[in-house]
């Protein structure tokens, strides 16, 4: 048998192959096949290694390894086949010969997949009972959605009344004279309550502004905060200085 | 229903994953597996009698109540239960491999699929669907893979036996080469 005439020579412009859609060499060496329609059995292995090196030359080199590998072996096939040998040669072994077993094995392989996948897709018809830990990545659930409500949504918006301006009067968190206070009391004293730090009547900035200067502090490690209970008062305690910084 | 079966039927609701006979026999030790046959059967046509909406299943080499197929959407949709994550097209090509050349080395795998599988191999596990189940000969006597009860039960099969025989698919190919020496 000599090397096969390739049955149909095609070109293919704008050949487009993602590697991530094939799951090795094999995988599209087989699409390469069925692509063309070629007998599996008899592959024209010229034309099958110039589109494999083809492909994974548009693809880039950096993840291949194994394509690489693939496309050697199909190079080192194509270099026997050319290699004259002698008529009645009957030692002579088809140098496809195991690329072809591989791929069938493979083909073999991927029907199993369907198979396996049906069988899956079957199953998962049908709930038991009882609880199953989550999948460590659930996706979020989808959002159904019907045009209708898009399109009402969309009319709720645009319907909507010109928006009242609301004057903005700069009030800044007097953070810093907090801290100070809160500072002063901490030189004084190793422990102290919350409306020490705030006084009897305080304003919302007043409230808001302590209590970032006293996480702030806490953080820096000058004190530590405790409450007894959840909305019971805080009491802040002074913090050995650990660190220089 | 007889007792037994009653008892079984309880079993059955409160587990979470398939039992086996096996297990279910330790409810009742004077009973024996025969007996808890007949009362699997006598729950199974109770309920495919009654018309209810969860049925008795032969899975994994055991017994599960399951919702029935037709109300698989709507539950899916109200978000009662979680339908599993899908298997990636590797991992069906490695647990295939593994599932028919049982106890396989990951050399094997990687030969068939033409590329690394290790990674392919540790996610299976993890999953709980392939596990270690002896070492092989030869070099470093390797680690030889093979399926769980978690792969029937994914799969909805009984046993491994379910499994297409592989010279009934279109590509028919030869038996698994006896392992060479390495």
């Amino acid at each position: 048998m000599s090397a096969p005439p390739s049955p149909v020579v095609q070109e293919q412009p704008g050949f487009v192959v993602e590697l991530e859609q094939f799951s090795g060499p094999l995988d599209l060496l087989l699409h390469l096949i069925t692509e063309d329609e070629l007998d599996i059995t008899d592959l024209p292995i010229a034309k099958i290694a110039d589109q494999f090196l083809a492909v994974i030359d548009e693809l880039g080199l950096n993840q291949a390894a194994d394509y690489l590998e693939m496309a050697a072996r199909l190079l080192r096939i194509k270099a026997q086949l050319l290699l004259p040998r002698r008529l009645g040669d009957d030692e002579w072994e088809d140098p496809r010969a195991g690329l072809v077993r591989r791929l069938l094995e493979y083909q073999q392989i991927r029907e199993l997949v369907d198979w396996l996948a049906l069988a899956a897709a079957r199953r998962a018809e049908q709930f038991g009972r009882g609880f199953r830990p989550e999948p460590p990545e659930a996706p979020p659930a989808p959002l159904v959605i019907e045009l209708n409500d898009l399109l009402a949504a969309a009319e709720r918006v645009i319907a909507l009344p010109e928006p009242v301006l609301h004057r903005v009067v700069p009030r800044p968190l007097d953070v810093e004279g907090a801290t100070a206070r809160i500072e002063a009391l901490l030189a004084e004293r190793a422990r102290f309550g919350w409306l020490e730090v705030v006084g009897e009547r305080p304003s919302l900035v007043d409230v808001l502004s302590a209590f970032i200067a006293l996480l702030e502090l806490a953080k820096r490690g000058a004190l530590r905060l405790s409450q007894d209970g959840p909305f019971t008062p805080i009491v802040i305690q002074r913090e050995s200085p650990r660190e220089a910084a | 229903m007889s007792p037994l079966a009653k008892l079984l039927e309880a079993a059955l609701f409160a587990s979470s994953r398939p039992l086996t006979v096996g297990e279910l026999s330790t409810l009742e030790p004077h009973a024996g597996e025969g007996a808890v046959h007949a009362g699997l059967a006598e729950i199974r046509a109770a309920y495919a009698d009654q018309d209810h909406g969860i049925e008795l299943v032969e899975i994994a080499q055991g017994w599960q109540f399951l919702t029935r197929r037709e109300y698989a959407e709507a539950i899916d949709r109200a978000q009662f239960a979680l339908r599993p994550r899908r298997l990636s097209p590797a991992a069906l090509e490695t647990l295939a491999i593994v599932a028919y050349r049982q106890p396989v080395g990951r050399g094997e795998v990687d030969e068939i699929r033409g590329v690394d599988s290790g990674a392919v191999i540790d996610k299976l596990i993890e999953r709980g669907l392939v596990e270690v189940v002896t070492r092989g000969e030869g070099l470093g006597r390797p680690l030889l893979y093979g399926t769980t009860p978690q792969f029937l039960e994914i799969l909805g099969l009984k046993d491994l036996d379910e499994l297409p025989r592989l010279d009934e698919l279109s590509v028919a190919l030869r038996p698994p080469a006896p392992t060479e020496p390495e």
